[in-house]
């Protein structure tokens, strides 16, 4: 069967929103068994006491990254039909910049505040209530924002294709970068004072 | 005795290598099923612009970022960021109630008061809100699932928010460290 399977529909569309469920369950399972409900392994990463987020995070996006590559190699996925996501430049940056105060004020990030709830912490509630108040601001104010939102649109352009490197060469690549900062943030990890949480 | 193994138990996680890997094969999975990644922010956009349209249809309709988000044929609610992060909600609370993780408590560092934290939390969750907007998605509708399609969104993602977090860890030192 060549995927992705709902797009080509050997899935129905029935059976769409239990196979969010499902595969959000697994997601959560995951995030949640790793630590990621909490704020403060969490922030370890932006102070140097603990770095399981960067392992988590690189071994995830590149696992799945060599796993489409793969899949579309062996005529099991028609790596066309997959989403890129869009760039518009000043968005993604200043957008991203803002997501990363957030996150050293906050703690986490969507996904894990989601995790940070359903385990009872109160925190987790509040920075996702913060969440909601957050786009609800920039929904309202879009108007004002609408210039930088849609400037410099660069399309659903690939990070290879702007580096002139094959999609091999340039997962080959990461891989390399990845296990170096693997084995650099282990040494900054001993060397940092215990944090106890 | 009985107290600290408990402790110890709920202290205990899954290896981050391994986690790593088992999140990039449900990555993959979700890839190879819906041809899109996962994603955790736009299921709250959904709450947001279903609630703003239950308040006033008007308003949400006239507005456009708002009517980017709506159909007549089905309800912000009813999509599929939604059910997923429901299901995310139900994952975690296995994996908490299995490690036994379930407390209700407000997490800080000792130096901070829980209202500090819970102020902290509120403002954080309030830019993180906004920033996912603008930048079109969070940590893991375009950072991670980006970085799987090798967008360049994916990777501009993943080095402001981190870079952001790093750029600005400075300044917030003391109510984590």
């Amino acid at each position: 069967m060549t995927g992705p399977l709902i797009p080509m529909g050997i899935i129905g569309q029935g059976w769409d929103l239990v196979i969010a469920l499902l595969i959000g369950m697994a997601f959560g399972y995951v995030l949640e068994s790793a630590g990621f409900s909490s704020s403060r392994k969490l922030a370890g990463i932006f102070y140097g006491y603990d770095f399981t987020v960067l392992r988590v995070f690189f071994t995830a996006a590149i696992t799945a990254m060599v796993g489409l590559l793969y899949f579309g190699y062996m005529g099991w996925i028609d790596l066309s039909m997959i989403y890129v996501n869009p760039t518009f430049l000043i968005a993604a940056i200043v957008g991203g910049l803002v997501m990363g105060l957030g996150f050293i004020a906050g703690g986490y990030c969507p996904g894990t505040s989601m995790c940070g709830v359903a385990i009872g912490k109160i925190d987790a509630m509040v920075f996702t209530g913060g969440m909601f108040v957050g786009i609800l601001i920039f929904s309202e104010a879009f108007p004002l924002i609408q210039g930088i939102y849609e400037s410099h649109s660069l399309g659903a352009v690939k990070v290879n294709e702007v580096l002139g490197l094959s999609t091999g060469t340039f997962a080959l690549l990461l891989i390399i970068i990845a296990l170096l900062t693997f084995f650099i943030t282990r040494i900054v990890e001993n060397k940092v004072k215990k944090v106890e949480y | 005795m009985t107290n600290s193994n408990i402790i110890d138990r709920s202290k205990r996680y899954t290896n981050p290598y391994l986690s790593g890997f088992l999140l990039g094969m449900v990555l993959l999975a979700t890839f190879y099923i819906t041809g899109r990644g996962l994603g955790a922010s736009g299921a709250i956009k959904s709450t947001v612009v279903a609630t703003v349209a239950t308040v006033s249809e008007s308003h949400a309709a006239g507005s456009d970022y708002y009517s980017k988000f709506i159909s007549d044929d089905s309800h912000p609610m009813n999509n599929w960021l939604v059910f997923q992060v429901i299901g995310v909600l139900a994952g975690a609370f296995l994996s908490g109630a299995l490690a036994g993780r379930l407390k209700l408590k407000v997490e800080h560092s000792p130096k901070i008061t829980s209202r500090t934290r819970l102020i902290m939390a509120g403002i954080g969750g309030l830019l993180f809100g906004i920033g996912s907007q603008l930048g079109r998605g969070c940590t893991s509708g375009t950072a991670l699932s980006g970085m799987a399609s090798m967008a360049l969104a994916g990777f501009i993602a993943l080095l402001t928010i981190f870079g952001g977090g790093y750029l600005f860890a400075y300044f917030f030192r003391k109510f984590w460290i």
